[in-house]
């Protein structure tokens, strides 16, 4: 369903070269989640980016079966627009997303109830907090019913009580088949919805395997051993 | 086709519904028209230069840097919270973008004209009555050629420092032929002279369209891929 084959890229030329992705390779299927954990400046954001289509990488391939139209993407800014209500905002990237106009009205009143901002869907986007803010986008990025989630630090900005209703939407998902990869420094968030992990370190997998057991505390002893507590300063962005 | 025309029509619509909604743009370009063509019907000696004479360029001249305005806008409402990358990211399609663009652009544009005509002939005194239909003609073909190869541009600089400045500096060398066409055009239409004269500029016009739409399309999406 999703699949990286040998990705490379890197920013600048010659001396001011950053290596972002060093030879990252993976396949998942339908309800697997991959956790992507690494530190600032690891390269999470350059694979999700590749992942998405936003970036050429120079070498290898990601191939995402039923391409960008399948794909629900939350990247560090909402993608929302500030003068539009959150309503006119989701009915807006459901028609780019061809959902059948019939249906996209009760579609983005159904996201709105699911991620809890019903109440807010006549507001106008420039006037949500950014917890809201947050919620509006994650219902951007599931409007389309998608069944590839690529995300980019979704936890940011949500509050405890909002970040776990996400936490149960996107288990919700995992079980109905959808693919998810979740990107976040903070090896605490998403690792138990998480069927696979990942550490990513100056752009190459250091670590990839199923999580199987092991919990939290044991992922996030072996993240610091593998990535090391002060990896990933100097080093380019995400 | 029928699906890049929706999407097209999806994105015009959206950009149009944020410019209603703020007018900041469209206020702005037609306070700035208003404003040229008091500056330069005050600013000018009727004695010197005769206002026929005068008129065509001051009409190009006050069209062609209002519409800078809504050029500069077109993609700066899509820095807002990156809504540029959700937009790459989606299945919409790079042509659909652009004509989509295009089509706000010249919605934005063709209000800005529709009010700055009248404007125009209230200040300058210029008789439009029966030449009012060509007279049209050229203004949108004009207007087609400028927004088609503005739009692009404003892609291009939309990332980079200094847009604004960097957009009217790019994009002036590339308005000379429509301009000078318009201007003729106008010129021969305000003077009373037989349309006939001016079928070789408005064919000139015409193709300037034609050949910077197509290129254009094709050129955009090497503008806002990465």
């Amino acid at each position: 369903m999703l699949s990286a084959e040998g990705l490379r890229h890197a920013f600048g030329t010659g001396g001011e070269r950053v290596v972002a992705l060093d030879n990252v390779s993976f396949s998942l299927e339908a309800g697997q989640t991959l956790a992507i954990f690494g530190p600032n400046g690891a390269g999470k954001t350059t694979l999700l980016k590749v992942l998405a289509g936003l970036i050429r990488p120079d070498a290898g391939r990601a191939t995402v079966a039923g391409g960008r139209g399948a794909i629900g993407w939350i990247g560090h800014q909402s993608h929302l627009y500030g003068h539009l209500t959150v309503r006119e905002n989701l009915l807006f990237w459901a028609a780019l997303y061809a959902v059948p106009a019939a249906i996209r009205a009760s579609r983005a009143d159904a996201t709105l109830r699911q991620l809890g901002i019903a109440d807010r869907a006549e507001q106008a986007v420039w006037s949500l907090s950014r917890g809201l803010a947050q919620r509006a986008a994650i219902a951007k990025a599931l409007i389309h019913d998608p069944r590839v989630l690529l995300l980019d630090e979704p936890f940011t900005g949500l509050d405890l009580a909002a970040a776990a209703e996400f936490r149960a939407l996107l288990a919700r998902l995992q079980g109905a088949g959808r693919v998810v990869v979740l990107a976040t420094h903070n090896v605490g968030e998403g690792v138990a919805l998480a069927t696979d992990v990942a550490f990513q370190r100056r752009g190459r997998f250091v670590h990839f395997a199923p999580r199987g057991a092991r919990g939290p505390a044991q992922i996030a002893d072996e993240y610091r051993r593998a990535v090391g507590e002060r990896e990933g300063e100097g080093e380019a962005d995400d | 086709m029928t699906d890049l025309l929706r999407q097209a029509w999806t994105v015009a619509r959206k950009d149009l519904l944020l410019e209603f909604r703020t007018r900041t743009a469209l206020v702005s370009a037609l306070v700035f028209t208003a404003l040229v063509l008091t500056v330069f019907n005050f600013g000018r000696d009727p004695t010197a230069v005769a206002t026929i004479d005068l008129a065509p360029t001051i009409l190009w001249v006050t069209f062609t840097f209002a519409a800078m305005l809504a050029l500069n806008r077109a993609f700066q409402l899509e820095l807002e919270n990156q809504a540029l990358e959700g937009l790459l990211v989606s299945p919409l399609s790079r042509t659909s973008l652009y004509w989509g663009k295009l089509l706000a652009n010249l919605v934005f544009v063709a209000l800005v004209e529709a009010v700055g005509l009248p404007l125009f002939v209230l200040f300058f005194d210029v008789p439009v009555g029966r030449v009012l239909l060509p007279l049209v003609g050229v203004i949108a073909l004009a207007t087609i050629g400028f927004v088609a190869v503005g739009t692009l541009f404003s892609a291009l600089v939309i990332r980079t420092r200094f847009a604004e400045l960097l957009l009217v500096v790019l994009l002036l060398p590339f308005l000379v032929p429509p301009l000078i066409g318009a201007v003729q055009v106008t010129a021969r239409l305000l003077g009373g002279r037989p349309l006939s004269e001016a079928a070789g500029w408005f064919r000139l016009l015409a193709a300037y369209d034609i050949g910077f739409v197509a290129l254009a399309t094709l050129l955009f999406p090497f503008t806002v891929d990465e």
